[in-house]
């Protein structure tokens, strides 16, 4: 299994659907981090058949509301000392900025540039352009 | 506080209320209000024409006292220059005191909210919303039918495009005892964003049908809007569907003595002319009704 043991202090972003470690490494923007970065792709897991598994070591402060929206079956686990802190579940967050873009031609973020794309979530539980109310429909983009 | 008006939400119910109270004594005394908001200038920025909405915004603040500056299209402002729409509301925000907007894509004075430091009425954004109409729908309501709740009301025509729809639904059923019934062709039918978010998710009993004839006699407003030809893809759709859904003296004949008769106008053809004579004929007092919401929505949102 993992070395989770050899983080003294960083997150465990475990249980990524496999195959889309590297999409969340950049929407993250991990690659900007000055700190040990390891991506861990393809391996067993007893829950979910084959996983990703993204550890990060150092004290950080991540967005990672984003996550809930990506895939809500990931889980994160704090890691101090050595020792599991905390593991966390995600929810969905009530607004996504610039995470995924609207796609209605008579939105006003069609016609300009430069405006934050945002959809917050609406009490169905899915997200709607603030500006046009348009609903995201993730099989569309 | 700065207060805008965008969606037709962002007024509490207990607002709209005292709004429409402030309009009915306004349309009662209109000379107490003449130099309301006098030395005050309310800026029309209008990036397409809508001659008749316009109009109602600066008679409203004309009737106050106030004054009036703006553009009405946008191929002679600085819209088709290429400035953003917060660069504008920004400069707008040392001329005027307040602002109304209208804007061909959706979701425009909601962005011109965030930049301004005035006051900014929605005054119909694409095919979304436009909340002045509402108000103006929800006065002539009171006023027909002496409340806004415990009423069946039917919309007709394009419910997928028609902004005024949207808007006075989302608002009405905010009063308890609303039923509704969507009088529109398949294609026109109101968006699901409507029926489940609003209608399903708060209980709210309503009803689809294509005809108009099958609506008729349980209604107490008939809110009738049109049919547009921009609207369609192809010519022959438009054809097809622009006269299934046209009011006439004959098809009111089921109707209650009491049925009001709405419509944002300008109509076409979707109303014919001889039912103008008849008592429920409704839309010429909204059209002015609009006028007195508009004025107390100025008071209100200048603190006046
Ligand atoms: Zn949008």
């Amino acid at each position: 299994m993992l070395y989770i043991d050899s983080i003294q202090n960083g997150l465990v972003i475990d249980h990524i659907q496999a195959g889309t470690s590297m999409r969340i490494y950049h929407l993250l923007k991990l690659d900007r981090l000055d700190c040990g970065v390891a991506i861990i792709k393809n391996v067993r897991s007893e829950k979910y058949g084959r996983k990703d598994i993204i550890k990060i070591e150092g004290e950080i402060d991540l967005n990672l509301d984003i996550l809930g929206y990506l895939d809500p079956n990931i889980t994160i686990v704090v890691i101090k000392d050595g020792n599991v802190a905390e593991k966390k579940s995600l929810t969905l967050p009530k607004t996504l900025t610039n995470v995924i873009r609207c796609n209605n031609p008579r939105c006003i973020t069609s016609a300009e540039e430069g405006i934050d794309h945002i959809f917050s979530l609406s009490e169905k539980g899915c997200y709607r352009c603030i500006y046009c109310d348009e609903e995201f429909h993730p099989s569309r983009s | 506080m700065l207060r805008h008006l965008i969606d037709p939400l962002d007024l509490s119910k207990e607002e709209v209320i005292s709004l429409l109270d402030l309009a009915d004594d306004i349309k009662q005394h209109p000379e107490n209000y003449r130099e309301k908001a006098r030395y005050k200038k309310l800026a029309t920025l209008f990036y397409e024409p809508s001659t008749r909405t316009r109009l109602s915004f600066e008679a409203a603040m004309l009737n106050l006292g106030g004054s009036v500056l703006g553009f009405s299209d946008s191929s002679q402002s600085s819209a088709t220059k290429g400035e953003s729409i917060a660069d504008t509301i920004r400069v707008i925000s040392a001329y005027a005191d307040i602002c109304a907007m209208r804007h061909p894509k959706e979701g425009a004075p909601l962005r011109a909210s965030h930049y301004s430091r005035i006051p900014v009425i929605n005054a119909g954004d694409g095919g979304h919303q436009h909340p002045t109409q509402t108000l103006t729908d929800l006065m002539t309501i009171r006023e027909r039918e002496g409340r806004l709740s415990d009423l069946t009301i039917g919309v007709c025509g394009d419910l997928k495009f028609g902004r005024t729809v949207h808007s006075l639904i989302k608002s009405i059923i905010r009063f308890p005892n609303i039923r509704l019934v969507l009088i529109s062709p398949e294609e026109l039918r109101v968006p699901d964003y409507i029926t489940e978010d609003e209608l399903k998710a708060k209980n709210i009993p309503f009803t689809e049908v294509r005809s108009l004839d099958d609506a008729m006699a349980k209604l107490d407003i008939l809110y009738m809007t049109r049919v547009q030809r921009e609207r369609f893809f192809n010519e022959e759709d438009y054809v097809r569907l622009k006269n299934s859904y046209i009011l006439t003296t004959d098809k009111l004949r089921p109707a209650k003595e009491t049925l009001a008769v709405l419509h944002p106008l300008p109509r076409v053809n979707e109303i014919t002319l001889a039912v103008d004579n008849d008592p429920r004929a409704a839309y010429f007092e909204q059209a002015e009704n609009g006028v007195y919401v508009r004025m107390a929505l100025i008071i209100f949102l200048l603190g006046l």
